[in-house]
């Protein structure tokens, strides 16, 4: 007698199931979430009554008491403060700002002169963003323009004195674009000669790697405010009367020695993470020193320590607004300097300035560290925990 | 001075431009390059700072403009250094600018130890102390302050006179310090402190920002002198003479009622003095004496105004600071503005 097979073979898949309806839907989001456990739910109401208690004052004084436009601090002062405002009233004060926009972006850049700071940024843009999307091809050639082309074109833009152009001297220049060309300069100044330094540092010839000890040591044990001091203050006393440096010059200089000196020890940390393995093997392939860097050290150190290196550019970046002590305005500078415009005084003016002026800087800051994680996790190909 | 070879060398290796050789003629360079470089004030309300077109405005402004409008005729001959106060000497001595006009007290050491000559007084200012009248009521002298906490920036002459006054008057205080003019200024206004203290000129400007400034008044005590004008480098008497005979051309030409209106018609007065000042009498040679036209008044007062016009229109009632004359008006009105003849 044949024995019935009385195994069970399911011959279709078994239909999705929607969970369960306790883990579904904004309460089980808020439950798993937000108050988990009794401590999750202390936390959460306390986070939430600070919301309450924080959001809506800040917003109404943000955007719907603020004033948008008008011609003078009247439009931003109460009665008693001499203005046409309700007493009691507080709101931020968008028509400053909206007022001094132009001289916050160029400084003092001449008027008739501004398309050329604009064709500049124009060309920045274009050049950068193709160099940031990884699929664009031709990157070669683009990061060929963005770092030699470009600067050069840029400075006969911007500077002027030739090819027709008017001469635009530096004191002139102000804002953003002071912001960017520092920052501009200093990256593009101090990534190559930090990486040199690195290896130099690490070098085995006594000469080079005594003076890249020398340098780094010297600048890193320095301030950046003494440096620029320095270069403001004491400079045009040793130099012969009637020889000056240009302001932004000495600024740019200080600027790059500085951010290479800290770039080489955020790289030579990268250098030092690589296992002796892959500098033998380089080596066992015969490869000269330079091909050794190049293709194999190098693109491993410096995946390694993106983090460190877009931490060093973020801080040179808000660094910048230290050329204020020396007579330049950068964004931060040049809003402060706003605010003893008699026209535009009033007890909103200085907030509404300075959270504009952060505003940008987060602005700016947060795209490079955005990108910063883009990159790393593009290239996180071996080190993935 | 000769400008040597070394210094040609070093300014070409150096990337660096000449601003202004320092040679014999402050004033021959001036107009061999065509414009005055003139030192300013970062930022001080109705002193120096930018207006809505990004232009520099302000009382010391409009000084150095006066300065150009004499050299050149044309008041827009003008470049200015925005200094900060531990630079200013230093752009002068070593010849990046030609004039300093940034609300500079006027000291002895100032004048003989750091190679400075002073050309003038072109703002007579002093520190004060601003309270809350409604918090602090009953009090109307500075001697009342004795325990008082005061708002003060560190690191200014401020910090020093007011401890300078208050043990002169065996008086406590609590110095609030701070390093920056807005921290100050937010913690007077939040009632951090009872007095404020900062030179006057700064007070009315800082009551621009208060919430309620009619809370706020002046104590009618002065505890420093703070006297600010014009400075050039020592040894260019020549220079020295420009920059300070403009000063009292804007003083004579209020006296004599000249403005930017009627300057033109001026020039038809029968008054021998105004005919002087003008530069339209036959044979004069008070400009050309001066290295400088016969009708450099003219040029200064169609320029910028008269000194009255500059301090109503920067400072005064005419603008949001509304300081009053005070000492700087003209001396036949009681304060202490005295132009010498122009004869």
């Amino acid at each position: 007698m044949a024995n019935p097979d009385l195994s069970f073979v399911r011959a279709e898949m078994a239909g999705v199931q929607p969970p369960p309806r306790s883990e579904r839907g904004l309460g089980s989001w808020l439950r798993t979430n937000l108050f988990a456990t009794p401590v999750d739910a202390a936390l959460s109401a306390l986070a939430i009554l600070f919301l309450a208690w924080f959001l809506p004052p800040a917003i109404n004084w943000l955007f719907v008491n603020a004033v948008w436009t008008g011609p003078d601090r009247t439009v931003c002062s109460t009665v008693a403060q001499g203005g046409i405002q309700p007493d009691g009233w507080s709101g931020a004060c968008w028509a400053f700002v909206n007022a001094k926009f132009q001289q916050f972006l160029y400084g003092r850049y001449p008027f008739g002169e501004r398309w050329r700071v604009d064709l500049t940024a124009v060309l920045f843009v274009a050049l950068l963003v193709p160099l940031l999307i990884p699929r664009v091809p031709h990157k070669r050639l683009n990061a060929l323009l963005f770092f030699v082309a470009f600067p050069v074109v840029a400075f006969f833009l911007l500077v002027g004195g030739s090819f027709n152009l008017s001469f635009v001297e530096t004191p002139l220049w102000g804002g953003l674009l002071v912001t960017l060309v520092l920052s501009f300069v200093g990256i593009a100044v101090s990534l190559p000669l930090g990486i040199l330094l690195a290896l130099g540092r690490r070098s085995n010839l006594p000469v080079i790697r005594l003076l890249s000890i020398i340098f780094i040591e010297t600048i890193r044990g320095v301030p950046l405010v003494t440096v620029l001091f320095m270069a403001s203050v004491m400079l045009p006393l040793f130099l012969p009367p009637g020889v000056t440096f240009d302001k932004l010059l000495r600024a740019l200089i200080g600027v790059a020695l500085f951010e290479t000196a800290y770039l080489a020890e955020v790289i030579r940390g990268g250098l030092q993470a690589i296992p002796k393995g892959q500098f033998e093997g380089a080596d066992s392939l015969g490869l000269s020193y330079w091909q050794k860097m190049r293709l194999i050290i190098l693109p491993q150190a410096l995946k390694l320590v993106i983090p460190g290196i877009v931490n060093s550019f973020i801080s040179l970046f808000k660094d910048t607004s230290l050329v204020y002590i020396i007579g330049m305005f950068d964004l931060l500078g040049i809003v402060r300097q706003n605010f003893s415009d008699a026209t535009w005084a009033s007890p909103q003016t200085p907030a509404t300035g300075l959270i504009f002026a952060g505003f940008v800087f987060w602005i700016f800051c947060f795209s490079m560290s955005r990108y910063s994680i883009f990159m790393e996790n593009r290239l996180d190909t071996g080190h993935k925990r | 001075m000769k400008k040597t070879v070394l210094q040609g060398v070093l300014g070409a290796a150096a990337l660096a431009y000449a601003a202004t050789a320092a040679s014999a003629g402050t004033l021959d360079d001036v107009k061999a390059k065509g414009f005055l470089q003139c030192g300013v004030n970062t930022s001080l309300a109705g002193f120096s700072a930018p207006n809505d077109k990004g232009e520099w405005s302000g009382f010391d402004v409009d000084y150095c403009r006066a300065v150009a409008a004499a050299i050149f005729g044309d008041a827009t001959k003008v470049k200015f250094t925005p200094l900060n106060a531990k630079e200013r000497f230093t752009a002068l001595q070593s010849g990046e600018i030609d004039v300093l006009i940034r609300n500079t007290t006027w000291t002895i050491s100032r004048d003989t130890s750091l190679g400075l000559d002073f050309t003038g007084v072109n703002y007579y200012d002093g520190q004060g102390f601003m309270i809350n009248a409604k918090k602090l009521s009953g009090i109307n002298s500075a001697l009342q302050l004795s325990g008082a906490s005061v708002c003060v920036q560190s690191g200014t002459t401020t910090e020093l006179n007011l401890a300078d006054y208050f043990r002169a008057n065996k008086m406590e205080y609590n110095p609030v310090v701070f390093e920056k003019v807005e921290e100050v200024n937010a913690a007077y206004d939040a009632g951090r402190c009872d007095a404020y203290t900062t030179d006057q000129s700064g007070l009315y400007a800082t009551r621009l920002t208060l919430s309620n400034p009619d809370d706020h008044v002046v104590l009618p005590e002065i505890i420093s002198k703070e006297p600010l004008g014009p400075a050039v480098r020592q040894g260019d008497s020549q220079w020295a003479d420009v920059v300070r005979w403009t000063h009292y051309a804007l003083l004579n030409a209020e006296e004599f009622g000249i403005t930017q209106a009627n300057v033109d018609e001026m020039k038809n007065s029968d008054n021998p003095e105004i005919k002087r000042l003008l530069g339209t009498e036959a044979d004069t040679k008070v400009g050309t004496d001066l290295g400088l036209t016969n009708d450099w008044v003219v040029n200064i007062v169609k320029g910028v105004g008269n000194y009255g016009e500059l301090f109503e229109r920067n400072i005064g009632s005419a603008s949001p600071l509304k300081i009053a004359r005070g000492l700087n008006a003209q001396w036949t009105k009681g304060g202490l503005q005295y132009g010498m003849p122009v004869r």
